[in-house]
């Protein structure tokens, strides 16, 4: 699905989260001075500029706040933006569900996936 | 400093092409200028400013000011995607305001069917170091997934019906028919739009908009070049941007960044929703519509679907004529980039030069709005408040 094959720009700003995720990890960023987690992860904090931030291990739980299907693709796949517990909300794709299932509000669990150009991706199947 | 009426739209011109191979990218510029130009009565060497967004080739402004052969003492280049133009308006206002420039030129041109872009490609990376990059196009991330989930979510938010977004492409179907360069001129119905195929759910393939080769450009001047010319006197009473992202993950697919562009638009023309006769507003997809007039304040967030049901946005039958070119939808969204024929047909209302079909009577007050960008993830939202004078 990655339209740019072993392509994704890991700076060094994000580099933890995609090492993480290779061991099966999924990471967030939270801020030591404000406390806020924020999406997608920052040197400095978006919502206080704080260049005190932190990788946090997220729970991996979280609802669907909007979703998609895209018919037209052979096969079809869900787009999704998920809030997560810790507050911050991400787009990602729902995996290993039924596509017809899919709803709003639906709570759903982290599925860290091996694409076939190689990018690990997080996503994420019904709960 | 307020720009409400220190500047006019002299000159508009939509190029007549929906499909055009044969001719260059800065040809199409060129010829959308030339167009605009002899519309205002002003030659080329009268212009000292130029406007252009991302669809121009080359670095900004440069090289079409070259193949023009221009002689320019103010250039933007400011790109927001499709509602650049609008932006550019309030922009050469400002520049006119200042004593930057007398006579600016915007112009917009692309040939995406040419270059047969596949219907529902990916988004174009514009840069691939682009920080947001790696957490969306991974993901399969495109226009229409981007916009369905605003549809989705405004859906489960509001209880917007898919009737309710049909009714949008059936009220731009009915301005089509009178537009003999528009791309679809059939009349469609509710049902038609229901019945065409689901492409990202919840939108189907009546709820986009047409890809379109073409362009178009328009002129902004003083006060006193525009009342020593011979076209009809269409001023700026107003006009403003916003831009609306992801901020940080705390996501609101529900409303755009026109709430505040919006508000601040009708806050320098000293003017309301109810005194605006007549809007063009950017219609990537029929949700765009519904989202974006509850933030310009037409009708209360969430009650949209209910606004532009029953043929109220249908010129002659509703109480808010909208796009009466047939708009994007069905008329013509060159380059993906739907602003510049927003401007360009709100002129054409206040002028008196819509097609009389669709022409709104006694229109003195117009509004042209667009979103540029995404509505599902980041955009640039531009409102431009005109007046026939």
């Amino acid at each position: 699905m990655s339209i740019l094959s072993n392509t994704l720009p890991h700076h060094p700003e994000v580099q933890p989260f995609w090492s993480a995720l290779e061991e099966g990890r999924f990471l967030i960023k939270g801020c030591r001075s404000c406390g806020r987690a924020h999406w997608y992860p920052r040197a400095h904090c978006p919502f206080c500029t704080s260049a005190d931030t932190e990788w946090r291990e997220a729970s991996g739980r979280g609802t669907i706040y909007s979703y998609s299907i895209m018919r037209q693709a052979k096969p079809p796949y869900a787009i999704a933006y998920v809030t997560l517990e810790e507050g911050p909300t991400m787009m990602t794709n729902i995996v290993d569900s039924d596509l017809e299932a899919i709803r709003i509000g639906k709570p759903v669990e982290i599925a860290i996936r091996r694409q076939p150009d190689g990018d690990v991706l997080p996503m994420f199947k019904l709960a | 400093m307020s720009i409400n009426g220190q500047a006019y739209i002299v000159g508009a011109y939509e190029h007549p092409t929906r499909k055009a191979p044969d001719k260059s990218l800065a040809q199409l510029h060129a010829e959308v200028a030339f167009g605009a130009l002899a519309d205002a009565g002003l030659s080329k060497d009268d212009i000292d400013g130029y406007f252009c967004g991302g669809d121009a080739p080359g670095t900004g402004p440069l090289s079409l000011v070259e193949y023009m052969n221009l002689k320019v003492r103010h250039a933007d280049s400011t790109n927001v995607g499709g509602s650049s133009y609008i932006l550019h308006v309030n922009h050469a206002a400002q520049a006119i305001a200042a004593g930057k420039c007398n006579i600016a030129l915007i112009t917009l041109a692309g040939r995406p069917r040419s270059e047969s872009q596949q219907k529902g490609a990916p988004q174009r990376v514009d840069n691939p170091v682009q920080p947001d990059f790696p957490w969306e196009q991974p993901f399969g991330m495109t226009t229409l997934n981007a916009y369905a989930m605003c549809a989705m979510r405004h859906m489960h938010q509001f209880g917007t019906t898919p009737e309710q977004l049909a009714w949008v492409k059936v009220a731009a179907s009915h301005h089509a028919q009178h537009n003999p360069n528009a791309m679809l001129r059939d009349v469609v119905t509710v049902e038609d739009v229901a019945n065409s195929p689901v492409i990202a759910d919840p939108l189907r393939r009546l709820d986009c908009c047409v890809i379109s080769d073409g362009g178009g450009a328009v002129i902004v001047t003083r006060p006193e070049i525009a009342r020593s010319l011979k076209r009809p006197l269409v001023k700026v009473r107003g006009a403003a941007e916003a831009i609306k992202h992801l901020a940080g993950g705390d996501v609101d697919l529900t409303y755009s960044g026109g709430a505040r562009s919006g508000a601040l638009a009708f806050e320098e023309a000293k003017l309301t929703p109810a005194d605006i006769k007549y809007v063009s507003v950017y219609d990537s997809f029929t949700i765009t519509v519904i989202i974006q007039l509850e933030d310009l304040g037409f009708c209360k967030k969430g009650e949209g679907g209910r606004f532009v049901a029953d043929g109220n946005l249908i010129s002659g039958v509703g109480k808010l004529p909208f796009n009466t070119d047939g708009g994007g939808l069905c008329n013509n969204h060159p380059n993906h980039r739907g602003g510049m024929t927003k401007i360009i047909e709100a002129v054409r209302q206040l002028r008196g030069e819509a097609h009389p079909a669709v022409q709104v009577a006694n229109c003195d007050l117009a509004m042209a709005h667009g979103t540029g960008g995404l509505l599902g993830t980041r955009h640039g939202s531009a409102s431009l408040i005109l007046e026939r004078e």
